[in-house]
């Protein structure tokens, strides 16, 4: 990533200040602060998860390591009322949508479906059929354009979703409609296995333009950038400008799940040359060089991240396993006769092992 | 002879063709490069190269709709969508397209073109990555529907498959890629439409398909310790239908038993079961019963995983209950 005239970025990989004529932010030392400890606190519940999975405690996990300054930023753009739909990877939004983590563990040790509740939070269920979500995205922001609510909706996808059908299609839909509706497409550089290169010939961001929506490439591991950029789209929206495309343009640092293992076919260089864009560290540099926060903070955010590690660790291993008779729960509205005879079957097979 | 996993047995399949004819080619997400996020495809991009063994973009359309028209050049293609659950999201080229080129061409056009996925569960993959969804397939008229359930077969079906100048579902069983099995040294090409005898008995005949292959013979040694004689026949392919080693089994042992990984509402078995009665009623001493999941998505959990797929235990306790009534 060169910093190019077409890449919005507000702080340097150094931890600089630098301007931008469209976008800017004003940020009080307390912002900054707040921050910096929830990317501190993201990145803590993340490694605990990856470690809880090494250790057979969770069937598999989608690290945001490298993202987390994205999901921050844009997360934190957010109004109360605005309505996100995630994918798999988006435990930094859901920690700015108030969604506890224990519910992200749970979803991923396989103890529920998730299970959190997506009007309290306004944070959508995960989605793991890829681009799916994008469509549901387009039909929330059209039911609130007919409630005349002043209330945007965020979608977030990958660089690889960008080739299916649906995320096409939704960029259409959002766009014949002018739909209340910001496209936020974290490009991570890679699909599993598959670089960039097999999803698009030009930067992403500049697909907006063929559907007839403004498209901006943001600076993915710069927080400032992606907050300044999100809030910009999200108020585009409420005032009913339509869809606005956000590349974030980021790096995943990790493999692409744990199941995944990346040096079967990514060259390590890359990720050294990442590693030195850190999104954490230059929050840290520039508070540091600005004086705004003293090393006492530093350590007070590690050691609550360290605390909330801990927490999260031992209520994941609390978690109640679920009730047989659970899943007969919530398959359809209310009980039927098909469901109940094999609810009784599976009652009496089951009782038969009491016995 | 070489002992194969269920994983490189698919490989090992799919790089026979390839280098029996240079017609075939592999395409999907994560097949090349990484040789498949399941493993399946190891190999083939070193040996074959990059113009016969494709990473594509992430768009399972375009992936099948692309096979179609590659077939339409003469080529034979192999298609990989990841999951089976993902035939969902383009369902409209398997069913409306590919299934029905021959037909509406009069003949013309032929589509000889597999379409590969992991499928089934035991993983814990949850509700929408672990779907058995041979029976989807199985209500369209114009596909070939196969699932095999040792190494032997992956590579003997897979030959099959590709030779098939139909287009072909081949389901490759998720919770057996790790299973190990004996694959003859040489050409391995097996026949579509074929169920296998995996154990002879007298007493019950037991239906299965992928991985409840493995569960319905240790079911049977079960059922042997219990002094039941069952006998176990491995479908493996639904379209076409081999009625005539079912109806034989069922006209010696009497009593019919499928065990299906789907939810009992239209699954594969239903069909079976209603071909048995037309055809092989009066030959049944007892009702045809079916193991099925319930009609449930299915759960992530271990335990209730577990509890919903049939199990050994569950098709032993089935068949001897009923054969005592
Ligand atoms: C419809 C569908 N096809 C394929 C997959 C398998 N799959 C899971 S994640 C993934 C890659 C997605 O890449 P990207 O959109 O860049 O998101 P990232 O994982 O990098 O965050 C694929 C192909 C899927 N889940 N759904
Ligand atoms: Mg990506």
């Amino acid at each position: 990533m060169t910093a190019s005239p077409e890449l919005v970025q507000l702080l340097t990989p150094e931890g600089e200040r630098v301007e931008h004529p469209d976008y800017d932010i004003e940020l009080t030392a307390e912002e900054v602060r707040s921050l910096y400890r929830d990317l501190v606190l993201v990145r803590r519940v993340d490694l605990e998860a990856v470690s809880l999975q090494r250790q057979g405690e969770l069937g598999i996990w989608a690290s945001l390591l490298g993202q987390e300054a994205a999901q921050i930023g844009s997360g934190r753009a957010m109004a109360e009322t605005d309505m996100a739909f995630p994918t798999y990877r988006e435990h930094g939004v859901a920690w700015c949508r108030g969604v506890d983590p224990l519910y992200l563990l749970g979803l991923f040790r396989g103890v529920h479906n998730g299970g959190w509740d997506p009007y309290e939070h306004n944070f959508g269920l995960y989605t793991i059929v890829i681009g799916a979500q994008t469509l549901h995205a387009v039909g929330y922001a059209m039911g609130v354009q007919r409630d005349g609510a002043e209330t945007a909706t965020i979608v977030y996808f990958g660089d690889g979703a960008t080739s299916q059908g649906d995320v096409n299609e939704s960029f259409i839909w959002a766009s014949v409609t002018n739909a209340p509706v910001v496209f936020f497409c974290q490009n991570n550089q890679w699909a599993i296995s598959e670089p960039l290169e097999k999803q698009t010939r030009i930067p992403l961001y500049k697909r907006a333009s063929g559907f007839g929506f403004p498209g901006v490439r943001v600076d993915g591991n710069d927080v400032f950038a992606c907050l300044a950029v999100t809030r910009k789209a999200l108020a585009d929206a409420r005032a009913g400008q339509g869809p606005t495309l956000v590349e974030a343009f980021t790096y995943r640092m990790g493999a692409h799940t744990t199941s995944d293992d990346p040096t079967r076919y990514r060259m390590a260089a890359e990720l050294e040359a990442w590693k030195l864009k850190d999104p954490i560290e230059r929050v840290k540099a520039y508070l540091f060089k600005n004086q705004l926060a003293d090393q006492a903070f530093f350590d007070k955010v590690d050691e609550e991240a360290d605390q909330l590690g801990r927490d999260t660790r031992r209520r994941c291993l609390e978690l109640p396993d679920p009730e047989p008779v659970a899943i007969f729960e919530n398959v359809y509205s209310g009980p039927h006769a098909t469901l109940e005879e094999e609810r009784d079957q599976y009652a009496s097979y089951l009782a038969g092992f009491a016995e | 002879m070489a002992e194969l996993t269920y994983r490189a047995a698919v490989a090992h399949g799919i790089a026979q063709e390839m280098a029996r004819d240079e017609r075939v080619v592999l395409v999907g997400e994560d097949v090349a490069g990484a040789g498949g996020v399941f493993k399946t495809t190891v190999g083939l991009l070193d040996r074959f190269g990059p113009n016969r063994v494709i990473d594509t973009p992430i768009a399972e359309q375009a992936i099948l709709g692309a096979a179609m028209g590659a077939a339409m050049t003469g080529l034979r293609p192999v298609a990989e969508i990841m999951f089976s659950d993902f035939f969902a999201v383009c369902w409209d080229l398997v069913a409306n397209e590919m299934a029905k080129t021959r037909y509406m061409t009069d003949g013309q056009v032929s589509l000889p073109l597999v379409v590969k996925t992991g499928n089934g569960g035991g993983l814990r993959f949850g509700a929408q990555h672990s779907q058995s969804v041979e029976n989807w397939a199985m209500a369209v008229p114009g596909l070939k529907v196969v699932t095999p359930s040792t190494p032997r077969d992956v590579v003997g079906l897979m030959a099959a498959a590709v030779r098939c100048d139909d287009p072909v579902l081949f389901f490759e069983h998720k919770g057996l890629y790790a299973m190990k099995g004996e694959v003859p040294d040489g050409e391995v090409v097996d026949e579509l439409g074929t169920a296998v005898v995996r154990r002879t008995g007298a007493d019950a005949t037991i239906l299965a398909l992928g991985l409840m292959v493995p569960r319905a013979l240790a079911a049977a040694d079960e059922l042997a310790a219990r002094g039941i004689d069952a006998e176990v026949i491995d479908v493996r392919s639904l379209v076409p239908l081999d009625t005539r080693t079912i109806l034989a089994s069922v006209a010696k042992t009497g009593h019919l038993f499928t065990v299906e990984e789907n939810p009992r509402l239209l699954g594969w078995g239903a069909e079976i079961a209603s071909i048995v009665a037309d055809e092989g009623f009066w030959t049944l001493d007892g009702p045809i019963q079916r193991i099925t999941t319930p009609h449930i998505p299915l759960p992530a959990a271990d335990s209730l995983e577990d509890l919903v797929l049939p199990s050994a235990d569950r098709i032993a306790a089935t068949v001897e209950k009923s054969l005592q009534t």
